[in-house]
């Protein structure tokens, strides 16, 4: 039987670690190549990076960063933040990247994912989705809307009609993150997880809000979802990546527990 | 030294960077002449198994490696890789290099719950024991991605096996050649040390 993952979101701006409340303020909290490691060798179940720097001339410094980790990290590696083209895709792969999430320019531009699944397979691409509750209207039946470029714009495009489109475009997985919840340690947004991953025959990573392990059990239970995602949890020390499987390991959760 | 067969088939870098870290040197390469002085091949892959055949085929690959196996080298295949060794796969209705005799089916669920790719950590079930399974303890979890799976012909060629929704072979082998449908590359300690296994194998088993 397939294992529920844990998958730590490490947020990169020029090469540093930066952790975001909400969305808008960003600090910096470390070297992103030692922590990959220290997860990694706690059972981390895969890595996911966030390229949030500003400018585009900047893009090698991440390149650099995903390189160094996956000369030292052996789990699948997902980096996404600003990939526009199936280059930047391809770029990131050569680097050492598993998986490509594709986020806002996905939403600008559909056919990303198509190319992207056709370049790199569909069980490479992600789609990441920054997602907000919004009053149920003709245009957003399910009361979930699309928001882009860091959570600031909403694109006024359903979540769920979204969630299935990218996935007959070819994406192999989801990540449902709830931005009002995200880095407000409160809980995944679980109506909305279950939601998607009903809908759709893709696994679905919750995203946004975890602070506490119940929250994990209660992502991977009632919300449906393959796999959780953390940050904020684990970055500033309060819980191991370890102490999490366990806690859920122990409530029968199905985790890997060798490593 | 070893070789790393390349065939347009993916992510090659994540192998050569796994075998490096256990002290292997391996160059990738899409050489027939090269694989045919090769004394240990990984032959990895990702991607779909109708151009995989296609592009080994193109450059004379495929017959390189068939003859390589005959003489005995060490060799691992990973993932498609392993998949093409069996006779037949229906991804693409194809035929493929015939080294283990058997095919490779779809996975075909009824229960919408059962998400195809079978994608995520699940365990390898030693079954019969094999020089590179050596390390591996029950409850070892390893790192899984396709829609495909082996099923070899003949039982004495499984030595491990993995259950979703069906009980598949993910590990696989006769003589000098051995398989496995997971990504040891992706897999962690344990993953590496299937790989340092390989790198210490003489290809008997």
């Amino acid at each position: 039987m397939l294992s529920k993952r844990i998958i730590a979101c490490l947020d990169v701006r020029d090469g540093k670690l930066a952790k975001s409340v909400r969305f808008v303020d960003t600090r910096d909290i470390g070297d992103p190549v030692q922590k990959a490691r220290e997860y990694y060798e706690d059972g981390l179940d895969e890595l996911v990076f966030y390229d949030i720097t500003a400018s585009s001339d900047k893009r090698r410094i991440m390149l650099d960063v995903v390189e160094a980790v996956a000369e030292q990290v052996f789990i699948p590696l997902s980096v996404g933040g600003g990939v526009r083209t199936v280059a930047d895709a391809t770029d990131l792969r050569l680097a050492g990247a598993e998986k490509i999430n594709v986020n806002s320019a996905a939403v600008q531009r559909p056919a990303l994912i198509a190319e992207c699944a056709d370049a790199i397979g569909n069980q490479n691409v992600v789609l990441s989705m920054d997602i907000k509750a919004v009053p149920v209207s003709t245009l957003c039946p399910s009361g979930y809307e699309i928001v882009i470029n860091g959570g600031r714009t909403p694109v006024g495009r359903d979540a769920l009609a979204w969630a299935l489109e990218g996935e007959r475009l070819g994406a192999g997985e989801l990540v449902v993150n709830a931005i009002d919840a995200d880095g407000t340690r409160e809980g995944y947004e679980l109506k909305l997880t279950a939601m998607l991953a009903e809908a759709v025959r893709i696994p679905v990573i919750a995203s946004g809000g975890a602070g506490k392990p119940e929250h994990l059990y209660d992502a991977l239970t009632r919300g449906k979802a393959d796999a959780a995602l953390v940050a904020s949890m684990v970055h500033f020390g309060d819980y191991r990546v370890s102490e999490l499987k366990q806690y859920l390991h122990d409530r029968n959760v199905k985790m890997r527990m060798s490593w | 030294m070893a070789v790393i067969i390349d065939y347009d088939a993916g992510n090659l870098r994540s192998v050569q960077r796994a075998c490096h870290e256990v002290g292997v040197d391996a160059e990738i390469s899409a050489d027939p002449e090269r694989l045919r002085r090769a004394d240990r091949i990984i032959f990895p892959g990702v991607g779909a198994a109708g151009s995989a055949m296609r592009s080994l085929r193109a450059n004379g690959m495929d017959e390189a490696l068939r003859e390589a196996i005959r003489r005995g080298v060490p060799v691992f295949g990973i993932c498609l890789g392993m998949q093409i060794s069996l006779d037949h796969s229906e991804e693409n209705d194809t035929d493929t290099l015939g080294v283990i005799a058997g095919e490779v089916r779809r996975f075909s669920f009824t229960r919408p719950e059962l998400k195809i790719p079978h994608m995520g950590w699940n365990e390898v079930r030693v079954i019969k024991p094999h020089p590179l399974l050596q390390d591996v303890r029950p409850g070892d979890e390893f790192y899984f991605v396709h829609s495909y799976y082996p099923q070899p012909a003949r039982p004495e060629d499984v030595f491990a096996v993995t259950d979703y929704e069906v009980e598949f072979a993910c590990a696989l082998g006769r003589d000098n050649y051995f398989g496995m449908q997971c990504h040891p590359e992706k897999s962690g300690r344990i993953g590496l040390k299937v790989l340092q296994r390989f790198a210490a194998w003489d290809g008997s088993c």
